[in-house]
């Protein structure tokens, strides 16, 4: 078989019809193209924040100081929550590789396994975010003290106890932006989990529907590497 | 398999070709080697937002360069990897990547606008 690509021969009229020039399924094509429309949503959107954010840098509030919290633990842990929650979307991550992998390998139960796993990895990730958003939006039990003596109490789209109300802004839209993503993903999973069951891949001979639900996956993966970068470390 | 069919995107064969892209074996010790490599990068990160946070050993902008350039360590493992974006023609990988010069772009208009924000028109 490897020989069949070698005598490829790249003098042969590339464009000329009859083959795949980028030497990949349209489908898979179309999922790319349809990523790198998406990434520059997020692209703009992060650097709306960034721009911002430079701006009134001096009223806005340190991430350090405010996601603080982790579920059922009392004290100080920054970054600690935000962590594990990128510590479980690479672990989903990885799990949809193999599903993809068991694929490849034209594997059911592989395929049935790794996707339920990454399903679930999803559903966690989820729901660390509600409580992520709940958090923030209920605020500190101390709160801010206002000028005229009220106490401003968590983060809305008007204000925000931790600093400029922007900054609360972005993060809900963007966060949100990034979460809906999770949720579509999870959903078209759990349909190709379900496709699996049913052996419609079997009969159609190839897994490439779970490669090409895959990129998807892994792209919201990379959108949360610079959420995580650019609302948390920076 | 049927060795003797001739590569699956000349015949547009998605099954054929799908075959053909038949990972090696050894393709989960690959998998694993990248999920060990995120994951001690994002540690590394936290640690180093964290420690620096407390005795701030770098100067807040070049903590910002180190903590950008370890996200797009992460992000070059996710899409060369796990996005199989590595083992594409080249040509496909340059429509992929290309376009993201612009972001590029607008990164240095907006944060050099940004810094005129409000002051022209108030």
């Amino acid at each position: 078989m490897a020989n069949e690509s070698i005598d490829l021969n790249p003098k042969k009229n590339l464009w000329g019809g009859g083959v795949s020039p980028f030497n990949v399924s349209w489908g898979k094509m179309y999922m790319w193209f349809f990523l790198v429309s998406d990434a520059f949503t997020f692209s703009g959107l992060l650097i709306a924040y960034g721009t911002l954010r430079h701006k009134y840098a001096e009223s806005w509030p340190v991430a350090n100081e405010v996601f603080t919290h982790f579920p059922f633990v009392h004290g100080d842990m920054p970054l600690a929550f935000v962590g594990l929650m990128t510590f479980i979307l690479i672990m989903s991550s990885v799990t949809m590789v193999l599903a993809v992998d068991a694929g490849h390998r034209m594997d059911r139960k592989g395929v049935i396994m790794w996707l339920g796993l990454t399903i679930i990895g999803g559903f966690i990730f989820l729901g660390s975010q509600a409580w992520e958003w709940s958090h923030f939006i209920h605020g500190t039990e101390a709160g801010k003290m206002l000028a005229d003596g009220s106490i401003l109490q968590g983060a809305n789209l008007i204000s925000n106890e931790y600093g400029h109300p922007l900054f609360a802004g972005f993060f809900f839209f963007i966060t949100g932006f990034h979460g809906f993503h999770v949720f579509s993903g999870v959903v078209i999973n759990i349909i190709i989990f379900f496709n699996a069951i049913n052996g419609v891949y079997d009969r159609r001979g190839h897994y490439e529907q779970v490669e090409k639900t895959g990129l998807y996956w892994h792209f919201v993966d990379l959108v949360w590497v610079f959420v995580f970068t650019f609302f948390y470390l920076v | 398999m049927e060795d003797n069919k001739p590569h699956g995107h000349e015949t547009g064969d998605i099954h054929h070709q799908f075959v053909e892209e038949h990972h090696a074996p050894s393709s989960k010790k690959l998998i694993w080697r990248v999920f060990w490599i995120l994951l001690g990068v994002t540690i590394v990160e936290v640690g180093l937002a964290e420690l620096n946070h407390m005795y701030h050993f770098l100067s807040k902008s070049i903590m910002n360069y180190v903590l950008i350039g370890l996200t797009i360590v992460k992000a070059y493992f996710i899409v060369a990897y796990f996005m199989h974006l590595k083992h594409e023609a080249l040509s496909m990988r340059y429509i992929i990547i290309l376009p993201f010069l612009l972001i590029a772009y607008l990164i240095a208009i907006a944060l050099y606008e940004g810094s005129f924000l409000g002051t022209v028109i108030g």
